[in-house]
């Protein structure tokens, strides 16, 4: 091990002592309290808001029409128009309650220690530090880590493909009766609609690239999708990318501002032409150094190098914004790790003197 | 071997270390201390608050979440504060994702924000969640001419039909403005191109550091605002929090019977009550009659508190986050130019001295 | 058959929506297309995930090297995919609470809420985070102002970074706001830099994109650029 390499775990091995320690004093850290709130829900029968649409026949002779709809069992409904002995369905779930809270009425029986949470808080912080792991050099907790990422973001997006958009969008439409009756009540056109077996098909034939055999199918479903974006991206780019981008760009170089009097406010005049002269001069020559038909020799190599001279402050604005972004995203992990995990910063001021009285007493 | 042959020689463990505690430091120090870097709102932060501010309130507005839980910290904060600024407005909103990860996004967001802090706001007639569709930019041109062929229902599974504040709204064209958060592809430039552009819909957009550069030629033909970045939510946060303000302050005083005429006259809040005395007088002719200024003086001490109690009480550590974010932005940026000037003095000496690699 | 109908998918498909923009009659059937579009994309994360299990359960079967990671790969898939799509966990939908399967698959409570919140955001969020690291190590070792261009670079890169923080109102605060110098202050010239340069050099390379895509777009349609069919016959 090299000196430095003996320095830098020093210093680490320090840091992870200071958190160890953290997680012992006081009131620990990285718990999460919650309350069980029950909901009950009692079926009754509403007057319908559209009596029409449920039987048009009663509605004509002006008779009250209802329909059965679930309502909470406090509600003003309930009470009104709850039979005796209607169906109840009751279950429970639970929200979260802020430390403070929880120190502020220890007797209270509502309250909770959640595991699950509080074991989610801990897994979650010690996944960011697997991650973080890797900076010091590859390992097999990050590996680990890493593992998790593929297989739970590529199921994770095949749950929501599936509920949002192939149960809704395409079973919905070729079995809609099926949908209403299970996932999606409420659903008021019935008919299937037999015109998106096509996507179906295309969705098969898609498939059809994970099968031993006639992978060369899924090219059709391919083609679909090529052809798709190309047509559409096409219009799409030479209306709002090239031809409203030009027309930006053309506007007059002499740019007047006028005072609020009416009268011309030469400075900021000469200001705003310049700032439209340089917007000009750039996107021209840009252009030119992108025109490879010509070679960059003579005139049109100025130009161009004119060109690349303006490329290059957009790259070191476009360098200068993407550290901005970055640094963003690795505070937001450290106040995660700080705040939900350690409970050594309080921005929401949810353990308000918990944690300030724990830090300094220990 | 020298200062430079030694920086030269650095093991990058150690930037990276450096760097870990030029990011920690101000989390610390910005939550014990309570400090806020100073912001000034610049021109297109700005726009982006007034655009949403000139629609009349009722306005339908359509908020797509483009991000993930990778971008979050950075757009997490603008995400909320879209939402208190229409929120407050009394802008209907709707919100949807083109990342599949952006319906986990609407869902926090509106938790936090809404269900926080508007509860009152009723969903299904004030909001709605229609949630993620596959397709990227296939989507929003569908939605350019028929909303419910790609929503048959919202997030929840409610079909559209039932749902209040859906009757009306066949296509894009039904709203008055849109809202894009983007990370990246799929996201505002595709609601620029697809629906913007064509429709001329007017369109804010907040944006990641990496792809706010590419945004800016679409300002302001395109788009009419644009937040870049943490910079930009800090910017646009701090403006909004100021106008919640003042907006409850007028809203307080109208449950008082004194409505304030005019857009721009609530000048500096009063935080006493002698403070208030002093407003009153001085807003007449500017917002106040001087009836009205004087019903105001005659308020019960206990009126007058509730009225001025709000303008000093602390912002929600929510509303807070891009601000703070900016602490740790500092220091970073401070660090990033030290390492560039320090690589290229290391670079240039050693190069001199004929070790240069 | 295995590259003619391919494009005859493609030319149809893209003549109907361009053609579509212009004759509102075929507005619907363009509508279909994007909707269509929309679910074979929805089916793709189908097809994504098919194929992980491909490439890890031959892997495992191989015991090739790293085989373990793959069983945490293909154990952590199969979790979250049964956990999403038999809803566990998931609440009844307040509305019609008798249907067992109406409730959301991603509410809180859910198991594949807890799975999103305490595994998948804190890792995807981390591994983007990892890069304020990398880009700080890279500004020390590859940023040197060799030549005039990447002195351009470098000295736009320090006016955003500074200009983007309070430091660049604290450096500069000396300059009178009102006076003509104004401008030179480092939030006014780091906006300067954003709104004129930047946007001249985005503007020229959207422009170039855009003829970029429209003429690929157009060999793709009319069968000139084939190479998304692959190689070979």
């Amino acid at each position: 091990m090299s000196r430095q390499a003996i320095g830098v775990t020093v210093v680490l091995s320090i840091l992870a002592a200071l958190i160890v320690a953290r997680s012992l004093i006081g009131d620990g850290s990285g718990r999460v309290y919650t309350r069980t709130v029950t909901t009950e829900m009692v079926e009754v029968r509403l007057p319908a808001s559209d009596p029409a649409a449920v039987d048009e026949e009663q509605a004509r002779q002006g008779q009250v029409v209802t329909e059965e709809a679930w309502v909470p069992v406090d509600s003003e409904e309930a009470k009104k128009y709850a039979s005796e002995g209607a169906a109840t369905i009751s279950w429970t779930s639970r929200k979260n309650v802020p430390y403070s809270q929880v120190r502020a009425s220890p007797d209270d029986e509502g309250i909770s220690f959640s595991w699950s949470q509080t074991l989610g808080i801990w897994l979650a912080a010690l996944l960011t530090l697997a991650i973080f792991s890797f900076l010091y050099k590859d390992n097999p907790i990050y590996k680990t880590a890493e593992s998790l990422v593929v297989g739970v973001s590529a199921a994770y997006w095949m749950v929501v493909g599936f509920w949002d958009i192939i149960i809704p969008n395409l079973i919905g439409r070729l079995a809609p009766a099926f949908v209403e009756a299970n996932f999606t009540p409420g659903l008021t056109d019935l008919e299937p609609q037999w015109r998106y077996l096509i996507p179906a098909i295309f969705g098969v034939l898609l498939l059809m690239r994970l099968a031993p055999k006639g992978q060369w199918l899924s090219l059709w479903t391919l083609a679909f999708i090529v052809g798709t974006t190309a047509a559409l991206r096409m219009v799409a780019y030479i209306e709002g990318d090239f031809i409203t981008q030009i027309n930006a760009t053309i506007e007059p170089l002499y740019q007047v501002v006028r005072n609020a009097d009416g009268t011309t406010d030469g400075y900021a005049t000469l200001w705003a032409s310049i700032r439209q002269l340089i917007l000009v001069v750039g996107v021209l020559s840009c252009l030119t150094y992108f025109f490879f038909s010509l070679e960059h020799k003579g005139a049109v190599g100025k130009v161009a190098r004119v060109g690349i001279w303006f490329l290059m402050i957009t790259f070191g604005a476009a360098f200068g914004m993407t550290v901005m972004g970055r640094i963003t995203l690795l505070a937001a992990r450290f106040e995660f790790l700080f705040d939900d995990w350690l409970w050594i910063i309080d921005p929401n001021k949810q353990r308000e003197v918990a944690s300030v009285i724990s830090m300094i007493t220990g | 071997m020298g200062f430079f042959e030694r920086i030269g020689n650095l093991d990058r463990r150690w930037i990276f270390l450096l760097m870990g505690l030029a990011v920690a430091i101000p989390i610390i120090i910005i939550d014990v201390t309570g400090f806020i870097p100073p912001e000034l709102p610049m021109p297109k932060a700005k726009s982006t608050f007034q655009t949403l501010d000139d629609l009349p309130a009722g306005s339908k507005v359509l908020l797509s979440w483009d991000f993930d839980p990778a971008t979050e910290g950075e757009l997490g904060p603008m995400a909320n504060t879209f939402i208190r600024q229409c929120a407050q407005k009394g802008h209907k909103m709707y919100f949807m994702a083109l990342v599949p990860v952006g319906a986990q996004m609407i869902r926090s967001t509106t938790s936090d924000v809404i269900g926080t802090y508007y509860p009152d706001l009723v969903y299904g007639e004030d909001w709605v969640d229609l949630g993620y569709k596959a397709g990227n930019e296939a989507v929003v041109k569908t939605l350019v001419t028929d909303f419910n062929q790609m929503f048959p229902s919202d997030a929840r599974g409610e079909p559209l039909s039932t749902i209040p504040m859906m009757s009306g709204i066949k296509d894009l064209t039904a709203f008055d403005a849109i809202v894009s958060v983007t990370a990246g592809y799929p996201g505002c430039k595709e609601w620029v191109l697809f629906a913007s552009t064509p429709l001329k819909i007017p369109t804010v957009v907040g944006c990641t550091g990496v792809i706010a550069p590419q945004m800016y030629p679409y300002y302001p033909q395109q788009i009419q605002g644009l937040l870049q970045a943490i910079k930009g939510a800090a910017e646009y946060e701090l403006l909004v929090n100021d106008w919640v303000r003042r907006d409850q302050f007028r809203n307080t005083l109208l449950a008082m019977g004194v409505e304030v005429s005019g857009e721009d006259s609530m000048g500096d809040l009063p935080s006493t009550s002698e403070e208030l005395d002093a407003w009153a007088g001085d807003h007449v002719g500017k917002g106040l009659t001087e009836a009205q200024a004087t019903e105001v003086r005659g308020f019960a001490s206990e009126k007058k508190a509730e009225l001025v109690a709000p303008v000093d009480a602390p912002e929600p550590g929510l509303f807070l986050e891009a601000q703070k974010r900016m602490g740790p932005q500092l220091s970073a940026h401070i660090l990033m130019l030290v390492l560039i000037v320090l690589g290229n003095l290391t670079y240039f000496v050693t190069r001199r001295r004929g070790g240069g690699r | 058959m295995k590259r003619t109908v391919p494009l005859i998918i493609t030319a149809t498909v893209g003549l109907l929506l361009i053609v579509a923009n212009f004759v509102p009659a075929l507005s619907e059937l363009s509508e279909d297309g994007t909707t269509f579009f929309s679910i074979i994309a929805a089916i793709a994360f189908v097809l994504g995930g098919g194929s992980l299990l491909k490439v890890h359960l031959k892997k495992l079967s191989d015991r090739d090297r790293g085989w373990a990671y793959s069983l945490i790969v293909l154990g952590s898939f199969f979790v979250t995919l049964v956990v999403g799509l038999f809803k566990i966990g998931a609440p009844p939908n307040p509305a019609y609470p008798d249907k067992p399967w109406a409730g959301g698959y991603n509410e809180p409570g859910t198991f594949f809420n807890w799975i999103y919140e305490y595994l998948f955001y804190p890792l995807t969020a981390t591994m983007f985070a990892m890069l304020a690291f990398y880009i700080a190590s890279a500004a020390f070792r590859a940023f040197r102002a060799k030549n005039f261009e990447a002195i351009l670079l470098l000295g736009t890169a320090f006016i955003i970074l500074l200009g983007q923080t309070a430091a660049g109102p604290a450096l500069t605060n000396w300059i009178p706001p009102d006076g003509p110098f104004a401008g030179l202050r480092l939030e006014e010239l780091s906006a300067y830099v954003m709104d004129v340069f930047n946007t001249a050099g985005s503007r020229a390379i959207v422009i170039g994109i855009a003829l970029g895509i429209a003429s690929t777009s157009l060999k793709i349609l009319m069968g000139l650029d084939r190479s998304y069919l692959g190689g070979g016959n």
